[in-house]
């Protein structure tokens, strides 16, 4: 797999990264019936962020990802259902008993690479998949768990049946997360971890700490995984088993490939896209949508290997090339 | 143009868009089921009980009015998915009437939401006891576990001594599993053990095996239908427990009609108490056996769920009438408290006004060989009219 992202001498803004924004806002305008759809598409971006950060930027392969999202998810929950209903302070819980268990396993499973890695995180999440689904007093097991409704943010802002509420909390908490992971990705933290995806022997060699870069992203990104597990509870005042589920996790990869992968904005585009499609194929034919993502799927392994970015940039080059 | 021209052709538009609206009223329904995943056989089933019900009955509406079903797939027990879904439906599609829902988590997702936004929730199918508590507009046609399961356990202690349950590990089973013991036990019956399978499960002999080494009198089973049924069924028949004397017997789900022939014939003698059976000789039932039959295929039965379905729509159907296309929420909801019918393929059902929950015939039945078919044959009417049990033991007082 070649990546494309990495370090870049100049951090500062160009104008075009401010286009996402903008669109997001317009939508809140002009599709004021797609946003449950949009909060939903905004909470997996930064789903899919958390997850670029360990597998574009760090190269740590992961297939277990859905055990931060649902422990955020859960963690939320319960919080809701037991404790109070204060979205924020939820949030916060959330956010850092996700980074904690990224902390705990990351600093196990960070020792090994490769096949042994990606083995350890399926484990995990299917521990954590077996213990909610046991643990029926706290998590309602396949029953999920819910019957909390959220507190208005700070009081003033009730969720309300249009998800205008829950597109814009969502919309500034990706705005947070995407600034964190811009500042680190462009920082020489953010450098090392390319470094160490590229040739962690070297890394050694020269003396960078990669066992604690590799434990200090990954706990990072655990985080991040957490912070959307516990924003998506909060606007649907629900959490279900399947947040904890590997299919989750493979779901996340393919549209994080299929956006991109190791370029900050492949996770905007990827889940955009995709649940899009998705959003559009299970209208069109609730019965064999499945085929439609399958088929998409397939022709973006074949032609499009960097992604739907990675065809932007080779369009790009070529006009480029064409009119020098 | 001058503003007197702009003015007449204004109103000409108008009147044209009021003539328009008058002439073809269309009635958006929201049937959120599932289609993908280990769960697609029983969404299957609601789908086909409502699409027939559709096809046959678009003559039953008022003048002018439509009726456009609006097809959303949950994949499975999913209830944010599910959620959000019933929240589209809303928002974007602007349904009157939801309706479908499989799973019980799913239903309960998707209960409170009815309540803020007042659209009237026909559950078809999912079968958890408390989802009609979660909001004034949702009504439910299908069946609770306690309706068949306690009358079963009552049957039961005149026949048996020492019970066995396995159930799903889900709010149903628990269900399933609470009436039963309660009726088996007040009948001077003994629990021997109980045993509570994960949900997305599809080997069952390891549990099966502990019921059989614990050897009861009778086996109390749960599963949600479709292919578990069949999975359940055969590990019962490779364990070879029939010939152990242990006699199987549960709420209909285990012996569901559309999945019976796959069953085999360790399915003979099994009893179930439950509320529909395709091989009822109702007049109602046989007409719907035969529309659902020339429409799907000769070797297909309906199961439970697709009258669930069918029954689901008839009550729909009969609310549209009612209001004559003009759905008004609250009076929607006062109308399903006096929704009764004789017609229905299981026999006569009423709306409990108390509670929006179904009042039906339970019949205790055993599987026979009918013209070289496996079927579920109605040998008794266990109880008539019965209101959910668990509802009337935990009334509030």
């Amino acid at each position: 797999m070649t990546h494309s992202g990495g370090y870049v001498a100049d951090p500062r803004f160009r104008a075009i990264e401010w286009l996402p924004w903008l669109l997001a806002l317009l939508c809140f305008f002009v599709a004021p019936s797609y946003l449950p759809l949009g909060s939903y598409v905004l909470t997996m971006i930064i789903f899919a962020l958390s997850l670029d950060l360990v597998v574009g930027y760090a190269g740590i392969i992961t297939l277990g990802h859905s055990a931060y999202f649902g422990a955020g998810a859960y963690i939320a929950g319960i919080f809701a259902a037991r404790v109070s209903t204060e979205p924020l302070t939820g949030l916060a819980i959330s956010t850092v008993g996700a980074g904690l268990l990224g902390l705990l396993t990351g600093v196990v499973i960070l020792r090994t690479r490769g096949l042994a890695l990606l083995m350890l995180t399926l484990a995990i999440t299917s521990l954590c998949l077996e213990f909610a689904n046991k643990a029926t007093g706290w998590t309602g097991g396949a029953d999920g768990l819910g019957g909390f409704a959220i507190q208005p943010i700070l009081g003033l802002f009730k969720f309300d049946l249009f998800g205008k509420t829950a597109y814009l909390y969502c919309l500034v908490f990706l705005f947070a997360s995407w600034w964190l992971v811009r500042r680190m990705v462009y920082s020489p933290f953010g450098a090392s971890l390319t470094g160490i995806r590229e040739n962690d022997v070297r890394m050694n060699a020269v003396g960078a700490p990669v066992y604690m870069r590799l434990v200090v992203s990954y706990t990072i990104s655990a985080a991040l995984a957490g912070l959307a597990g516990a924003l998506l509870t909060q606007t649907t005042q629900y959490v279900g088993l399947k947040v904890l589920g590997f299919e989750l996790s493979g779901e996340l990869l393919v549209m994080l490939i299929l956006g991109g992968i190791g370029r900050i904005y492949g996770a905007f585009v990827g889940p955009l896209v995709y649940l899009l499609a998705q959003d559009y194929l299970a209208k069109q034919f609730p019965e064999y949508w499945y085929f439609g993502i399958g088929m998409i799927l397939v022709l973006v392994v074949m032609f499009v290997r960097g992604g739907i970015l990675g065809i932007v940039d080779a369009g790009i080059a070529k006009w480029r090339g064409a009119s020098a | 143009m001058n503003i007197g021209k702009a003015a007449v052709l204004a109103a000409a538009i108008a009147s044209l868009a009021i003539a328009v609206n008058a002439s073809a009223q269309t009635i958006k329904v929201g049937v959120i089921t599932t289609y993908s995943g280990p769960g697609a056989a029983q969404g299957d089933q609601l789908d086909k009980g409502f699409k027939l019900y559709l096809k046959l009955n678009a003559d039953k509406l008022p003048a002018g009015v439509k009726v456009e079903p609006v097809f959303r797939d949950d994949t499975g027990a999913n209830p944010d998915a599910a959620r959000r879904l019933a929240q589209e439906l809303i928002v974007r599609d602007k349904v009157q009437f939801l309706t479908g829902v499989v799973w019980t988590p799913n239903a309960a997702a998707i209960a409170p939401l009815t309540a803020e936004a007042k659209v009237p929730f026909v559950i078809a199918n999912a079968a958890g006891v408390t989802i009609p508590l979660a909001s004034p507009y949702v009504a439910r046609v299908s069946f609770t576990l306690w309706q068949a399961s306690y009358p079963l356990g009552q049957w039961a202690a005149k026949k048996f001594k020492r019970a066995y349950t396995v159930v799903s590990d889900f709010a149903p089973g628990h269900e399933a599993e609470e009436g039963f013991i309660k009726g088996f036990k007040e009948g001077g019956g003994q629990i021997i053990g109980s045993a509570r399978v994960p949900m997305t499960a599809t080997d069952f002999i390891p549990y099966m095996q502990r019921v059989k080494d614990a050897k009861p009198d009778v086996l109390f089973a749960f599963n949600p239908a479709g292919k578990q049924a069949t999975a359940q069924m055969k590990a019962y028949a490779d364990l070879g427990m029939q010939k152990t004397g242990i006699k199987y017997v549960g709420p209909g789900d285990i012996t569901t009609d559309e999945e019976l022939q796959n069953m085999g014939d360790a399915a003979l003698g099994v009893l179930t108490v439950h509320h529909y059976s395709a091989a009822a000789t109702r007049p109602a039932n046989k007409a719907f056996v035969a529309a659902y039959k020339k429409e799907y295929g000769e070797k297909l039965n309906p199961g439970f769920m697709a009258v669930g379905a069918w029954d689901a729509m008839d009550l729909i159907f009969q609310l549209i009438r009612d209001q004559k296309g003009k759905i008004e929420p609250d009076k929607t909801m006062e109308l399903v408290k006096k929704y009764k019918t004789a017609n229905s393929p299981r026999g006569q059902i009423v709306i409990d006004p108390e509670t929006r929950d179904v009042m039906q015939n339970e019949y205790l039945r055993e599987v026979r060989k009918v013209g070289g078919a496996l079927a579920n044959v109605e040998i008794e009417t266990v109880g008539t009219l019965i209101k959910d049990p668990w509802k009337v033991f935990n009334k509030k007082k």
